[in-house]
């Protein structure tokens, strides 16, 4: 078996407050190939976002890093002094973030800053570099390209930004590129053509994309694998058609619960919810994190959670298939 | 650009004419300049000869537009005092003051601006400390005792430079560090705020996932934006050099034009003080219009509104 693009093991993050340590992500492994799509589903604050981060190593240095191995194409990441993290860095790991109104920078036009992305890396002409932004502003679908080289990103509206900030994040052709929630701040008419097109581009270039997101529709169309995030631990990881199809951890059955998929939520009936809030992180955090609002909780979930997995699927808990059979099913 | 240029040039040039015709103005009704021009002894038919001799007696408006017209020409009229030509007077305490002004906030930002950056880059370190504490011993010293305290060092005790004149550049380095620290503790709180406001931004964070290194950050990305209050605070402060600093001028012995205001309005010198007036006014909205081009060509933002 070849050696995964992206291979991350038991990576750990903490957050020193003033009342303890906040355990912000514990223990999160997983596997990425070239041409891969993995889409990180999750509540707000479950960590998602800081598990992107801290890839590219753009933490705060507040923020204290742990892994056994985080490894991108046999590089690896946790001991790279900051040089070679910069040549990795929008060369060949690019990142797409949650704010397209705020991530460009008000002062430049947005020609300079796409060439920018090519220049810190590549050796070549300041033509090149723009003939390159052209090149990939029509690709991302916005007209009159070259007319946009000169407009500053208080001109453009936010569904161009994002496109501008994925033109950027492709400027150097990265081999692995990471979007934290790149359509939260848009339009719900523009959010469908902008993950489209991330996952179409993908395709074309061969790139394996990390997708952060809590649209689980998005989810079901363009992801390969899913990892499902609660309260800073991957709860359960798979392939997409086993996820959606045999969701084994109770967290993992709520969310699909909570939203309407096609084929599968009766017609006129409730959507789920899922009860109670996510629990404190601060301090030692013991057996499974979702007990407190699981409905299948007993006095065995407080101890140690085994890490259950079959193949390329895996969940933790305690009960071997997740009481899948004890809750009503949903109709496959 | 030049449209916003333009615009604003405009209105300079409205705010001008504003200053101009209310500095007349408010000397106009200080009191009767006649009287006070003839002394106290004098009788009634010679503040009255007085009053005709400098016009006094026109309608006010003809003698703003009079005074205004001369002195668009440069002709500030002659001052009560000296019996010079007000323009010629100026001019050669001007260059003291000005000099000392355009030294006074070179310092101010040369020292300000790195300060306030190195402080924002690690902020609650032993060097944020140290720009903090320096900061507030500039805010708490009044420039007078300031200004004293290095004559006595460098001048008297070192002797390494001259404690007053205007005869040498070497007589300015006191009087720019202490016009200089009075400005800069305010410029380097405002970079430190700015550049700390900035780092935190999204885009800081773009740059870095780009490959950008530190250096790179901070001075193309972070410090552009940060500088953007910075400049107008900055062309204030340069207003207020050139038309306030007479402290220093008087400790000092620079016969700056500052100097001579203060002389001329303790002498009710009035054509002197018309044209300083108009003069320091000029250079505050002078400095505020580059502040504003600066700021435009800074912040593409700005062109617009």
């Amino acid at each position: 078996m070849t050696e995964p693009l992206l291979s991350v093991r038991n990576l750990r993050l903490d957050i020193p407050t003033g009342s303890g340590t906040l355990q912000a992500v514990r223990g999160i492994d997983f596997d990425l190939d070239r041409g891969e799509t993995l889409c990180i589903v999750g509540e707000s604050g479950s960590g998602k976002s800081l598990t992107s981060l801290a890839l590219m190593r753009l933490l705060g240095k507040s923020i204290k890093r742990n892994a056994d191995r985080m490894t991108f194409d046999g590089t690896e990441l946790t001991t790279a002094s900051n040089s070679q993290m910069r040549k990795l860095r929008g060369a060949r790991m690019a990142m797409i973030f949650q704010e397209p109104m705020t991530s460009l920078n008000p002062a430049y036009t947005i020609g300079d800053q796409l060439a920018e992305a090519l220049l810190l890396h590549r050796k070549v002409s300041r033509q090149q570099a723009r003939d390159r932004a052209i090149e990939l502003l029509e690709k991302v679908g916005i007209t009159a390209a070259e007319s946009r080289l000169s407009q500053y990103p208080h001109q453009l509206s936010g569904g161009l930004r994002q496109r501008v900030m994925i033109a950027m994040a492709l400027m150097c052709e990265p081999e692995l590129i990471i979007a934290d929630e790149p359509t939260t701040a848009l339009d719900v008419t523009i959010q469908a053509q902008i993950l489209r097109l991330l996952h179409d581009l993908g395709r074309e270039m061969n790139m394996a994309v990390i997708l952060i997101t809590h649209d689980l529709g998005v989810v079901a169309r363009v992801a390969d694998k899913v990892a499902v995030m609660y309260a800073g631990e991957l709860v359960e990881t798979g392939p997409v058609r086993d996820i959606f199809n045999a969701p084994s951890h109770p967290y993992t059955r709520g969310l699909l619960r909570c939203i309407p998929l096609p084929g599968k939520t009766d017609r006129g009936a409730k959507l789920g919810t899922i009860p109670g809030i996510v629990p404190s992180l601060v301090g030692e955090v013991e057996g499974c994190v979702f007990r407190t609002r699981c409905p299948h909780a007993v006095a065995e979930c407080r101890g140690d959670i085994p890490k259950r997995e079959d193949g390329s699927h895996a969940f933790r808990c305690i009960f071997p298939d997740g009481k899948r059979h004890s809750e009503k099913e949903l109709t496959v | 650009m030049l449209q916003f240029i333009l615009k604003r040039l405009g209105l300079a040039i409205l705010v001008a004419f504003t200053v101009s015709f209310i500095s007349f103005s408010l000397l106009f009704l200080s009191g009767d300049p006649a009287a006070a021009l003839a002394g106290e002894t004098a009788s009634g038919e010679d503040i009255e000869a007085l009053r005709r001799l400098y016009g006094f007696d026109r309608p006010m408006l003809v003698q703003y537009g009079d005074w205004l017209f001369s002195a668009l020409r440069g002709d500030f009229g002659e001052s009560y005092y000296f019996r010079l030509p007000v323009a010629s007077l100026i001019a050669d305490r001007l260059s003291v003051t000005m000099t000392l002004g355009v030294c006074g906030i070179t310092f101010a930002l040369l020292t300000a601006v790195p300060l306030g950056v190195v402080a924002a880059i690690r902020p609650n370190s032993i060097i944020d400390r140290i720009a903090l504490f320096i900061s507030v011993a500039g805010q708490a010293m009044p420039s007078f005792w300031f200004g004293l305290i290095l004559i006595v060092v460098f001048a008297i005790q070192l002797g390494w430079l001259p404690p007053s004149g205007t005869d040498t550049w070497r007589h300015f380095i006191l009087p720019t560090v202490v016009l200089g620290y009075y400005a800069m503790p305010a410029i380097m709180r405002l970079t430190r705020a700015g550049m700390l406001d900035v780092l935190n931004s999204d885009y800081i964070r773009t740059a870095r996932a780009k490959g950008a290194n530190e250096t790179r950050v901070m001075f193309r990305h972070a410090l552009r934006n940060a500088i953007i209050p910075v400049v107008s605070l900055a062309a204030v402060q340069m207003g207020f050099m050139l038309g306030g600093s007479i402290v220093v001028e008087s400790i000092f012995a620079l016969h700056g034009a500052g100097y001579l205001a203060w002389e001329s309005i303790a002498r009710n010198d009035l054509p002197t003080v018309q044209a300083l007036i108009l003069i320091f006014s000029m250079f505050y909205i002078v400095f505020t219009f580059l502040a504003d081009v600066l700021n435009a060509w800074l912040d593409p933002r700005m062109r617009s509104s």
